[in-house]
């Protein structure tokens, strides 16, 4: 289908690090059911704050779960530092572009990740 | 296994629809405006397609315009009663709020030029009472328009009720008849029908062309300006190829709508039936009143556009009424209407069948669409909250 670049037809049809991280220590979930996509980020960090597993589920459209799958990949194994400074940008660059109507979905792989690292800090704080 | 599942969207053109259309572009090619032979044989073909579409209609020929499609035969319908019920001091037109965007846009338009637009409840059925159209006309009511069947969820709403009331009461009745035309039964007479549109492509014929039927005390207003083709009612040389093509595939589509009802039904109530099993789904739209070919089912905790891709993949054309297809922020107008919450039309599913379909393509239809709809789910954060109880189901088990 020539709506999306075929780097985000093969993260949509064989994503990675697709489902739940039962021992993460920062869980992140952004979007809402009535917008039509939510994305949720399992981070596991270690005491050097790298981050060492990662893994998200989705609902939405191809390009929502093709740039989740896409940010995963792009910060396992980095710094949370690192994964801070990952802009939607780019994720969608990553993916060989995004349609313009769809760059919302880089952006909330972004803020996931965020969230997710925001939950970590709360949790290292004893703030949860 | 490729199956093509969007038949209201668009059809493959007949065989018989593409060899009616050749010779009009190989041999008689002249303009129908020209006076020499080629000029005239092709006005002669243009007046017999007519003719013959009058006929399948119930009408005269001098009631059928030939148009670019659809869209453009809602436009001039309604313009045209709007400025007819302006001269006498009426702007209230009543529709439904599950219309065709080629019917709403275009009253918004009149909106904004001041007529008060009624859109009526189309219940959780997606059918109107005739008794709601009833109650809705005044004394200032310019125009009725409803659609015949629905283009997303396949519903065909009691036009012969609706007609007769608004025949009745003096009120202009417009139908769009896009998506009813060759798949049930269609006679304006029969039907108490003023004015009504068509789309060739939607019954194997060619894009590109249409038809509008007006009776013929009704003045229309012209949407196109130039030459005096369709009475006056519409400038442009006719595509007469395209007319030609598009009255071949009008007489196939409607020679046998009983035997074509009698074929597609079983098949397409085998479909509802295996996808209804599918946990949390739900039909959208009346189970009986619907169109032979027409399903569209909403899945609780996926969206739509994913399990088009998905469904493409494995072979299957369908389309959905979920925001990231419709390219806006909301999910379908239609699926709104009939009281979905957005999270829910969001993942809804249209198949359009055509009557080529088989038991084994229905059943692997089926078969594909539990298996997508299940791989989506085990992804979905929010399929998770449903099935924890974080969030609430909408739909049953």
């Amino acid at each position: 289908m020539a709506l999306y670049s075929d780097k985000v037809m093969d993260h949509f049809r064989n994503p990675r690090n697709v489902g739940v991280l039962e021992d993460a220590n920062g869980i992140g979930e952004v979007g809402n059911p009535v917008c039509g996509d939510i994305m949720k980020m399992y981070l596991k960090i270690n005491d050097d704050e790298i981050i060492e597993d990662v893994k998200f589920e989705t609902f939405g459209c191809g390009s929502a779960i093709a740039s989740s799958s896409m940010a995963t990949e792009l910060i396992k194994g980095k710094s949370v530092e690192e994964a801070l400074s990952l802009t939607n940008k780019a994720v969608a660059e990553a993916l060989d572009g995004l349609p313009a109507h769809k760059m919302h979905c880089s952006v909330l792989a972004e803020e996931a990740i965020k969230s997710a690292i925001d939950d970590y800090n709360k949790r290292k704080n004893g703030e949860k | 296994m490729k199956i093509y599942a969007d038949n209201a969207a668009t059809t493959k053109m007949s065989r018989h629809a593409i060899d009616a259309m050749i010779p009009y572009m190989e041999e008689i090619y002249g303009n129908p405006s020209s006076l020499y032979e080629i000029g005239q044989e092709a006005k002669e073909a243009l007046e017999s397609a007519r003719e013959r579409v009058a006929r399948v209609l119930n009408c005269e020929p001098r009631e059928i315009y030939f148009t670019s499609g659809g869209s453009e035969a809602d436009n001039q319908a309604i313009i045209s009663a709007a400025r007819l019920g302006a001269r006498k001091g009426k702007k209230h037109i009543i529709s439904t709020a599950f219309e065709h965007h080629a019917v709403l846009h275009t009253l918004n338009k009149l909106k904004e030029e001041g007529f008060e637009i009624e859109l009526l409840d189309v219940h959780s059925t997606g059918l109107i009472d005739p008794k709601q159209v009833e109650d809705a006309i005044r004394e200032d009511t310019a125009l009725v328009t409803i659609m015949y069947a629905n283009n997303e969820i396949g519903t065909v709403e009691p036009i012969r009720e609706i007609g007769k009331i608004c025949r009745d009461k003096g009120v202009i009745f417009h139908t769009d008849a896009v998506q009813a035309m060759g798949h049930v039964s269609v006679d304006v007479a029969r039907d108490n029908i003023d004015m009504l549109s068509l789309s060739a492509h939607k019954f194997h014929g060619p894009k590109g062309v249409g038809v509008l039927f007006a009776k013929k005390n009704i003045m229309l207003t012209n949407i196109i300006e130039g030459g005096a083709q369709e009475r006056g009612k519409r400038a442009g040389t006719e595509n007469v190829p395209g007319i030609m093509g598009m009255v071949a595939a009008l007489e196939d589509a409607t020679k046998d709508i009983d035997g074509y009802a009698k074929k597609l039904i079983p098949l397409r109530d085998k479909l509802i039936e295996g996808l209804d099993k599918i946990p949390y789904s739900e039909l959208n739209g009346d189970r009986e009143h619907r169109l032979p070919g027409t399903v569209n089912f909403c899945f609780e905790g996926i969206e739509g556009e994913s399990l088009l891709l998905l469904l493409d993949d494995k072979g299957i054309s369908a389309s959905s009424g979920s925001a990231c297809t419709s390219g806006s922020l909301d999910p379908s107008h239609v699926l709104l209407a009939i009281g979905r919450p957005h999270e829910v039309a969001h993942g809804s599913l249209r198949l359009s069948l055509s009557e080529d379909i088989t038991e084994e393509e229905i059943d692997y239809l089926i078969t594909s669409v539990n298996e997508v709809v299940t791989y989506l789910r085990n992804m979905s954060p929010f399929w998770r909250d449903l099935v924890n109880g974080v969030r609430p189901h909408v739909f049953k088990e």
